[in-house]
């Protein structure tokens, strides 16, 4: 790539070439994009990606079910549980198993409270990509009290792992339900916060309306989804087309924009958080008791005190864990509506302990392959801002 | 639904099908491939989901290239499978969507599979220069010999250590 720019810069002198990343504030992550300008206008742009890929599908095909998850989490890292929903998931559905309803909503709280940590990050750091620096401040604790809830859950803040196949890690503990409680209320003040300093700002207009706009056939043609699809007028939403985890009960609205561009973008993660908040009040208020794993003793491990007490538990607790489970022969496609989009994975069993193959499709990949369309003609500054408002996360994108 | 539009289409095209927990499979082979292509594009079948491919290693032809679509308006999905031979390319569909332009690069990436007509076929992911195809069933986990830090000497050859 360096000598290809060399060679063109030294072709037309009066063209600039800028190199953006691979570490640059506004690339999220290491991407890289070579941007060539006449002037402040951009004429070119080659995105290089790949800086952060870690080879997840291959070390996929060495790792039994189980031991998959831990990957999952390190794809979109700002929204883990979401991912590791969808791994489940797509495991579950090979298998061909329902899990509890208990594990269901706290799947669907779990994944809407980090909907709502992955929508911050996207809008705060979009702002301050572009020069409002406060509107981050104001959500970040938000976000923190979301990563403290995750850690009571699961123990970790980032890296949750909080499912397992056939259902969840660990059931809620004390303390988790009034906690979210609150924060409910204090998210939907700071989120009124957020839009009080952005929604009505003449200079956030200037910097978003307009730019990156993109039609609704050209988004599907582009394999859009999630918020940048439906802020260009499509009304996609898997929660609502295709149902998973009992979405079809919860009362929920899809916001859906009109040209496409930032400043519509932020408005859909804006109603996008919103509507999530509605989503976890409703989980709290019918969270029910009940088991939190599967009853199947060929997929759930048994609990540790009788593990380290009863020798068939022992012995059970070893053959899941190094012969795995029965895995039908077979391929599966199970997606699911994440922060950035529909995150699918594609997985072929032979039937063995570990996935033949495993593939994850990464909303933000055909999202990202657009840039150059996005900002070709534009300025260098809307660069930033497009990029900022597709939410590109390198850990997803390169996997 | 739509897989009986395209039997009544274009008959014989659909060489194999299957039926798996709710997920519609066909296979269709590489010459009939633009046709059914078309017919899903016209059928509504408008969000290219996702391009990727399998490597049955041991099989004739050896590489399957999976193609998921989705039909916006009906919410159908379809899995379409186009087997190919280790070094036969399969046509490209970056005319008819734009999001293949990538998926299709990838996948010439990892698995070394070429595509007929893509406008930009350069790998996306591993650089230039990388020693083979990464997700290829022969290619070691660990990279082989040209990822080993001591007494590196032989080149990558053929995914067998040297």
């Amino acid at each position: 790539m360096d000598s290809i720019a060399l060679s063109r810069q030294q072709l037309d002198g009066d063209k600039m070439i800028i190199n953006l990343g691979p570490s640059h504030p506004t690339t999220h992550g290491t991407l890289r994009i070579v941007l060539e300008l006449e002037g402040e206008t951009i004429t070119k742009a080659t995105p290089e990606i790949g800086y952060l890929h870690r080879g997840v599908e291959k070390l996929g095909e060495s790792l039994s079910y189980q031991q998959f998850i831990p990957l999952t989490d390190r794809l979109n890292y700002c929204s883990a549980i979401m991912n590791n929903v969808g791994y489940a998931g797509a495991v579950e559905k090979l298998l061909g198993i329902q899990i509890p309803k208990r594990a269901q909503q706290i799947r669907v709280l779990m994944s809407e409270l980090s909907r709502v940590a992955d929508h911050i990050v996207c809008v705060g750091v979009n702002a301050v990509d572009i020069g409002a620096f406060t509107a981050f401040l104001y959500l970040f604790k938000q976000r923190e009290t979301v990563y403290d809830l995750f850690e009571m859950a699961a123990g970790q803040r980032l890296h949750t792992s909080f499912t397992r196949i056939g259902g969840v890690f660990r059931d809620l503990p004390e303390g988790f339900v009034p906690l979210a409680e609150r924060w409910l209320v204090e998210c939907e003040a700071a989120i009124d916060e957020l839009e009080r300093l952005l929604t009505r700002n003449p200079i956030w207009h200037d910097r978003t309306r307009g730019v990156g706009i993109i039609s609704a056939e050209d988004a599907v043609n582009w394999g859009y989804t999630g918020p940048c699809l439906r802020a260009a007028g499509v009304p996609q939403d898997l929660r609502k087309a295709q149902p998973y985890l009992g979405y079809e009960t919860y009362d929920f609205d899809i916001p859906v924009g009109t040209t496409g561009d930032v400043f519509d973008r932020y408005l859909v993660r804006v109603e996008e958080m919103r509507q999530s908040l509605r989503i976890i009040r409703q989980v709290l208020d019918r969270l029910e008791p009940g088991p939190v794993m599967v009853d199947d003793p060929k997929v759930a491990l048994p609990p540790k005190e009788k593990v380290y007490t009863r020798m068939e538990s022992l012995i059970h607790h070893f053959k899941l864990i190094m012969h795995g489970m029965e895995m039908p022969v077979g391929e599966v496609y199970s997606a699911t509506e994440a922060a950035n989009g529909e995150l699918g994975f594609y997985i072929v069993s032979d039937g063995g302990k570990n996935p033949y193959r495993i593939r994850v499709r990464p909303p933000c990949l055909p999202i990202f392959s657009s840039f150059e369309d996005q900002v070709k003609g534009g300025l260098l500054a809307d660069a930033v801002a497009v990029l900022g408002a597709m939410n590109i996360i390198a850990g997803e994108l390169d996997r | 639904m739509v897989i009986e539009h395209i039997d009544a289409q274009l008959p014989g095209a659909i060489t194999d099908r299957h039926a798996f927990r709710g997920d519609q499979t066909i296979v269709v082979a590489r010459a009939n491939f633009m046709a059914v292509v078309e017919l899903l594009h016209r059928e509504g079948f408008q969000l290219l989901v996702d391009i990727t491919a399998v490597d049955w290693l041991e099989r004739q032809p050896r590489f399957d290239v999976v193609y998921h679509w989705l039909n916006l308006a009906s919410q159908e999905r379809l899995r379409v499978k186009v087997p190919v031979a280790d070094g036969e390319a399969v046509p490209t569909l970056a005319g008819l969507f734009k999001t293949a332009n990538w998926f299709e690069r990838e996948v010439f990436d990892l698995f070394g599979i070429p595509f007929e007509g893509h406008p930009d076929l350069r790998r996306l992911i591993t650089w230039d220069d990388f020693p083979g195809h990464a997700l290829r069933k022969d290619f070691p986990l660990d990279g082989g010999d040209a990822f080993c830090m001591e007494g590196c000497t032989a080149p990558y050859n053929n995914g067998e250590r040297a």
